[in-house]
């Protein structure tokens, strides 16, 4: 099949010559494919090794290489408390962005009109500011003497947070579970609204009107056609809030206390504070087998083969 | 009264939606208001205080290092914008136009950057970094992975770009005599051009507000980000929010321009 | 890199004198699951308006791809004259095609895309060229506009103008009219034709529309699952098709089962359910076993029973109607036959006896020089489109 190819010198000759095969689709993506083999997949290797160090090592002394698989006991069992944290922490926010970020999704798909590009360039612009200092603004709007804090404690929202947990006992709204999952909610809601967005709008509303012509109210017709079809959307967003926002510290760091630290945070200062090398790679290597394994437990339950 | 519930229900969802939509805002208007601040009263308390035009209009009262880390970060941000889009885009066409073995296996790699934790990611690049002890943690293995994330945004962007176009347009071009190249040159790029530029784009943001991958792989270094996060401790200086509001500003400008343009073109076309 | 080696259009006739057919001789197609064209062998005399007619699947399609250049033969040859080109690069045959999206260059006004071809090829003078071809299809006024606010049949138009400029010794349309409403494409179907006329170019038309294909090309093949069925002047197809896909395909046909008895002088004599229908020997495309016995609906004359028929031929008692459709112009009836098949008779309304209602008693009959004779062996549904 003839296609547009990079320029090919074929003989020109009576134009009886049959055309040779290409190899141009592999010289196109060979930088590309061994950047990302050389700096993705071959760290990986180097992370496991790492966490295999004896954990005595050091930058002074030098690591070494033990097999040390002890080292992935002794991590789980002293960091056990940030890693179901991190995944508490990360599913709640990702229930949360669902919730939220279809709404939207669903408003710009079906009710936006001729806004619909304006309202989708609005869901990113929010990035085109430092990631810190929109988290940091959060400080500001969570902070103690904050109008929201009153209002919270006024409607005791407080209290009722207090109850299952997500707060301290001082009424605060800062260093508490709550800001840390208030701050990965937001965060990451972006990351669900435009996957739900992409799946929705494919949807062809007549399937919608269809439901309501067979006599089913939108309430129903929005859980039995609706949602279905926008589900390769919701496992999509879904996948892209959960494991980033899992391993994410910042959060944590700016927004909570010593009792929020998630995974992330453990990872960081042992790579960098303490310079455990092998605590903090079996750590990380911990996290992604969680990660991969939920992920593919949910895809498999979710049944949905494409992400688009 | 039943016209009113109408409404009600018609428009409730939309506006369920622009609240969400005014919630997502409403970090960006502090930033913008917090570059007015004036926190020399108390630094540790992230708090408006006074308001003050002295941000803005004196960068040389900015906290030490500041500066600095903007522009470290503006340089391995256009550095790696440039590597990743022309990576990325030689990448997408090979994956949108060629035949080649290992099609699914590429597939993977390039979407497994988009979807695995950034500390992850960090971890792994410092553990080969520090093992092999070829490059010195720094600029170069920021904006070495840097381009490493970029490069599955960038694909990923141009590949759907590609996919879009009818590919009977070549078959056209060429049928016009025009050879592979002229082809190539004259009706694809053109049209592809978009998502090339969108791609850049993505690009740039992404790796200049990077954090905790280039956090972890930094050495010495200090990009913006990662000023913000250690000046966190001692107190932010508020001249953090004017760069924040000057990048959401010219982001937000181009945007807008581009429409702008854009609409220009149809109606004089129009007429 | 040579593309065409003169700007203006090559010499119509080449050195020896012959003029430029196209020729196909054993030209295949073979896909890894099936083959699309078989073998096919065909002449295009330079000049002619030409279709390419058949189902969607029959490979009409793809040859024309493989003349156009943008698919390459598994093997067989395509020639111009007596220059080969089975293996030349699209941009290097003198041939164009309009596609049947169109595939306007959507970031290109009209008229760049109308001068894409010329610009390639070094042309001077683009500027003068686009405006008459822009003139000669009626859209000079659009001429900045982009394909996109545009119309359907607009940017037909501007396809045809975009491959005419570039005056191709062969211009390929591939279903250009598929997308335009009736009446559009009627009036296209006269203007390609009258422009085909007038500029004496060799156009190769592919299409399912057998109507289409039959208003306008000078000669037809027709087409099914890879191999040409038959070619000719419309006239000869419709009136004397050889294959059931041909009479079934064109029009309608009436295929009644029969035994063929043999020649008798210069007919061949078919036993049909009792009666003796005989068949001019040049329309009998059997002589012996089974046979289907055709004939049109439009050439079946029908009367009630036992009144006089005019002009009878062949005749056939005891059928009645089973249905009656009143279509403007004509009246079709459905006869069912004795033997139990229903007929087709298209009776035009001149007036001259009011419509016969369901039920009545009818003969019917045709003249023998309208009937055709075919293998039995052929399947009597083919070419039978499901509505």
């Amino acid at each position: 099949m003839a296609t547009v190819d990079a320029p090919q010198d074929l003989p020109t000759g009576a134009g009886t010559r049959r055309p040779r095969r290409r190899l141009t689709g592999y010289w196109l993506i060979l930088p590309g494919a061994l950047w990302l083999l050389v700096f993705f997949v071959v760290p990986f290797y180097s992370l496991v090794a790492s966490s295999l160090f004896d954990p005595d090592g050091s930058v002074l002394t030098g690591y070494e290489m033990t097999w040390h698989i002890g080292n992935y006991w002794d991590a789980f069992t002293q960091y056990k408390g940030q890693l179901g944290r991190s995944l508490l922490y990360a599913g709640i926010a990702t229930i949360v962005c669902l919730v939220v970020g279809y709404v939207l999704a669903y408003a710009i798909a079906f009710k936006a009109g001729r806004w619909k590009n304006l309202m989708l360039v609005l869901v990113i612009a929010p990035f085109f500011t430092s990631f810190l200092l929109r988290t940091l603004s959060w400080k500001l709007i969570l902070a103690d003497d904050g109008w929201v804090v009153g209002v919270a404690q006024a409607i005791h929202l407080t209290d009722v947070l207090n109850l299952i947990g997500l707060t301290t006992t001082d009424d605060r709204l800062l260093a508490t579970p709550f800001a840390v999952i208030a701050g990965l909610t937001y965060n990451f809601l972006p990351f669900m609204v435009l996957p739900l967005y992409a799946s929705l709008e494919k949807v062809d509303v007549r399937l919608i009107e269809a439901a309501g012509d067979l006599y089913a109210s939108p309430m129903r017709g929005f859980f039995k056609v609706t949602f279905p079809l926008s589900l390769p959307g919701v496992v999509a967003g879904t996948l892209l809030t959960f494991i980033p926002a899992a391993g994410d510290y910042v959060n944590a760091q700016l927004l909570g206390s010593t009792n929020t630290k998630m995974i992330g945070n453990s990872i960081q200062s042992l790579f960098t504070t303490q310079l455990d090398y092998a605590t903090a790679g079996a750590l990380s290597v911990i996290l992604m087998v969680i990660i991969v394994a939920a992920v593919m437990i949910y895809v498999r339950t979710a049944g949905t083969e494409e992400l688009v | 009264m039943s016209t009113a519930r109408r409404w009600i229900g018609d428009h409730l969802v939309l506006g369920l939606g622009l609240l969400v939509l005014a919630y997502t805002f409403v970090p960006i208007a502090i930033v913008v208001l917090m570059s007015f601040n004036d926190s020399s009263e108390s630094r540790n308390v992230y708090k408006f205080q006074q308001f003050t035009w002295d941000n803005w209009l004196h960068p040389g009262s900015w906290a030490d290092g500041m500066a600095g880390s903007v522009w470290l970060s503006i340089r391995i941000a256009l550095l790696a914008t440039i590597v990743a889009t022309i990576l990325g885009t030689l990448a997408a066409f090979a994956l949108a136009r060629h035949r080649f073995a290992g099609r699914s296996a590429a597939n993977l790699i390039i979407f497994l950057p988009m979807a695995s934790p950034e500390i992850v990611m960090g971890s792994s690049l410092l553990a080969l970094f520090v093992s092999t002890s070829i490059i010195p943690l720094g600029f170069w293995t920021i904006l070495i992975a840097h381009i490493m994330f970029c490069l599955s945004f960038v694909i990923v962007t141009v590949k759907a770009r590609l996919s879009g176009l009818n590919d009977n347009l070549e078959q056209a071009a060429m049928d016009l005599y025009a050879t592979e190249s002229q082809t190539f040159w004259r009706v694809t790029f053109p049209l592809v051009l978009p998502g090339i530029i969108g791609a850049a784009l993505l690009s740039f943001s992404l790796s200049f507000d990077d954090f905790i991958i280039t956090n972890l792989n930094s050495g010495q270094d200090v990009t913006f980000p990662m000023f913000v996060y250690g000046a966190n401790q001692r107190g932010v200086p508020m001249e953090v929010n004017v760069i924040g509001t000057a990048m959401f500003v010219i982001s937000i400008a181009i945007v807008l321009g581009n429409e702008m343009v854009r609409r220009r073109q149809e109606k004089a076309l129009a007429s | 890199m040579s593309q065409l080696d003169e700007a203006t259009p090559p010499d119509r006739v080449g050195a020896g004198g012959t003029s430029r057919d196209l020729r196909l001789t054993s030209l295949t197609k073979e896909y890894a699951s099936f083959t699309a064209v078989k073998s096919l062998d065909l002449v295009v005399p330079q000049g002619q308006f030409f279709a390419l007619l058949g189902p969607s699947g029959c490979g009409k399609t793809t040859t024309l791809r493989m003349v156009a250049g943008l698919d390459i033969p598994t093997s067989g040859t395509i020639s111009l004259g007596d220059t080969e080109i089975t293996y030349e690069k699209p941009y290097k045959r003198p041939v164009n095609t309009v596609f049947q999206n169109y595939a306007l260059f959507p970031h290109l006004d009209i008229a760049d895309n109308v001068a894409f071809g010329l610009k390639r090829r070094g042309v001077k003078d683009v500027k003068r060229q686009v405006a008459d071809m822009l003139e000669l299809v009626e859209l000079s006024s659009q001429a900045h506009k982009k394909p996109t606010q545009m119309s359907g049949g607009q940017q037909q138009r501007v396809a045809l103008a975009r491959a005419l400029i570039n005056k191709p010794e062969v211009l390929l349309l591939d279903e250009p009219l598929g997308a335009l409403d009736l009446k559009l494409r009627r009036g296209m179907q006269l203007e390609l034709k009258r422009i085909q006329t007038e500029v004496g170019l060799t156009f190769v038309h592919v299409t399912h529309d057998q109507e289409e294909a039959m208003t306008m090309a000078d000669t037809v093949a027709v087409m099914n699952q890879g191999v040409i069925e038959q070619m000719g002047t419309p006239i000869d197809l419709y009136e004397n098709p050889r294959t059931t896909f041909v009479a079934n395909f064109l029009g309608q046909s009436n295929l009644i089962a029969g035994e063929i008895e043999g020649r008798d002088g210069d007919h061949v004599k078919v036993r049909v359910q009792g009666a003796v229908a005989s068949v001019p020997g040049e329309r009998a495309h059997s002589e012996s076993g089974r046979g289907w016995l055709g004939i049109r609906p439009e050439k079946v004359l029908i009367a009630e029973a036992g009144q006089p028929i005019d002009a009878p031929g062949d005749v056939i008692t005891g059928g009645y109607v089973t249905d009656v459709s009143f279509v403007g112009v004509s009246t079709q009836y459905q006869v069912r036959m004795p033997w139990g098949q229903e007929l087709q008779v298209f009776e035009q309304n001149t007036g001259a006896r009011a419509m016969l209602p369901v039920g009545t008693k009818v003969d019917v009959s045709w003249r023998p020089e309208f009937a055709f004779l075919l293998d039995a062996s052929q399947d009597a549904k083919a070419g039978i489109e499901e509505e």
